[in-house]
């Protein structure tokens, strides 16, 4: 046992404020993802290709497309955000980046509404600059892909964010692909009806601010609730990890 | 009689059916050095992860300071530093980058201080090299040098000695002791030889297995 007198603790002084640190883990993931740049082209590549499917294997015909082409534009959009949701924790998982970033004493769901942001900025917002491009190969009119294109703009970062629930709750998981999928398009589902809901209201000429009003609602009701259900999942799934 | 930093009464950790620890008490005072001991499978890391609050299946009670650790998150988390087996480097990042990421969210440092502390762990001419190109005691160091940065006064490592050849070891052994004269704690888990004056020990048996499932 120490006979000397015992030392003086000198707790930690410093503070990092939560938009500091925000900006911290925000940056850091967008700096990944540019020395990976591989990660970040295939879920456009994925987009563009299930988009080639239907007037592959449906109908090339211009009133089929020009009819379906919003719902293929969605849904191939959301199959996209789907595909990129399990790196979202993954690799910080296998390297030990998410232990520390749990053990930043900021509040956790404001870290990972930080990295869902991020998440969204690389896969959900290039898909909304390149949905005019493939609107015009669906034939969609210039309106409906303007309003395409807004929905799409409300509507991924929905897509990011409830799926930041289910990349959290399936991280202990060897193989999570399928069953994230399962868990997460069920959620998906009310944001899709009302975003190719408001593009076909669009091209029959009817007031769009209503159902524009709705897939708000939609984001902020994710922006406030999901990030603190993703914190708790990440919680239960590093506590087995 | 100084106040225990951290203080353990009760702990008890079941795991697949077993338990690894029970009536687990203890207290880790300033200016300690404290070696986890026991056999594979003992529990060393899994109490690091419970008194670092990663993990949450344990019952009992963890004190800070005085108080429970639940009632004061913020600053229980603000003072303590962990390392664990996977030391959250990113292979695609420099050491530099590595390290301002980790500390982004707990002090800020100055890109010297950072440079200095890479420096200190040898890692001079590799701090812009991708860390996927370092070797994995080089890796290892990066997370390292958060240790000569650290302000925490509490630091809990698990398994710090693996990778590092002789010279980083006796060097971090010397790190710890500093820490330990300087008023910090330092809680590690090491399969390594560790001797330092005035270190105590804590002692994890092989787990009792629970007959009555």
């Amino acid at each position: 046992m120490n006979t000397e007198a015992p030392p003086e603790v000198r707790l930690a002084r410093n503070r990092v404020g939560v938009l500091a640190a925000m900006k911290g883990v925000f940056a850091r993931d967008i700096k990944l993802a540019f020395r990976q740049r591989q990660d970040l082209l295939n879920p456009l590549l994925f987009f563009v290709m299930v988009v080639t499917l239907f007037p592959l294997g449906v109908s090339p015909e211009i009133s089929f497309l020009s009819e379906a082409g919003a719902g293929i534009l969605w849904v191939a959009a959301l199959l996209s955000v789907l595909l990129s949701l399990d790196h979202l924790f993954r690799h910080d998982f296998d390297d030990g980046t998410l232990e520390q970033l749990v053990l930043q004493p900021q509040p956790l769901f404001l870290l990972i509404l930080a990295k869902t942001v991020a998440h969204w900025m690389l896969t959900g917002l290039p898909l909304v600059l390149l949905t005019p491009v493939l609107g015009v190969m669906v034939h969609l009119d210039g309106n409906s892909i303007g309003v395409l294109c807004l929905t799409l703009l409300i509507g991924t970062p929905v897509l990011s964010l409830i799926g930041a629930i289910g990349a959290a709750l399936t991280l202990g998981l060897r193989s999570a692909g399928v069953l994230l999928s399962l868990l997460v398009i069920p959620l998906y589902i009310p944001v899709l009806i009302f975003g190719t809901g408001t593009v076909a209201a669009a091209s029959d000429g009817a007031a769009v601010g209503a159902y524009m009003a709705l897939m708000g609602a939609f984001l902020m009701l994710a922006l406030t609730l999901a990030p603190f259900a993703a914190a708790a999942a990440l919680r239960i799934s590093l506590s087995n990890g | 009689m100084t106040e225990p930093l951290l203080q353990a009464v009760n702990l008890q950790c079941e795991r697949d059916k077993r338990i690894l620890f029970r009536e687990l008490s203890f207290s880790i005072l300033p200016g300690t050095v404290t070696r986890v001991e026991g056999p594979n499978g003992s529990g060393k890391t899994t109490l690091l992860r419970i008194l670092a609050s990663l993990n949450d299946a344990w019952t009992g009670n963890i004190n800070w300071c005085g108080a429970p650790v639940a009632s004061q998150r913020e600053t229980f988390l603000r003072n303590i530093l962990y390392i664990g087996h996977r030391p959250g480097i990113k292979s695609l990042l420099t050491p530099t980058e590595n390290l301002r990421a980790l500390m982004a969210g707990r002090r800020p440092v100055s890109d010297i201080a950072l440079r200095r502390a890479l420096q200190g762990t040898g890692l001079a001419g590799y701090e812009d090299v991708p860390c996927c190109n370092l070797s994995a005691g080089q890796q290892r160091r990066v997370a390292l040098a958060r240790l000569l940065i650290a302000d925490e006064p509490l630091w809990l490592l698990d398994e710090v000695f693996t990778a590092i050849d002789a010279e980083g070891v006796s060097a971090l052994e010397t790190l710890l002791h500093q820490r330990a004269v300087e008023g910090g704690a330092v809680l590690v888990t090491t399969h390594h030889n560790l001797e330092l004056p005035g270190m105590q020990k804590l002692i994890l048996g092989a787990g009792d297995a629970i007959n009555e499932h």
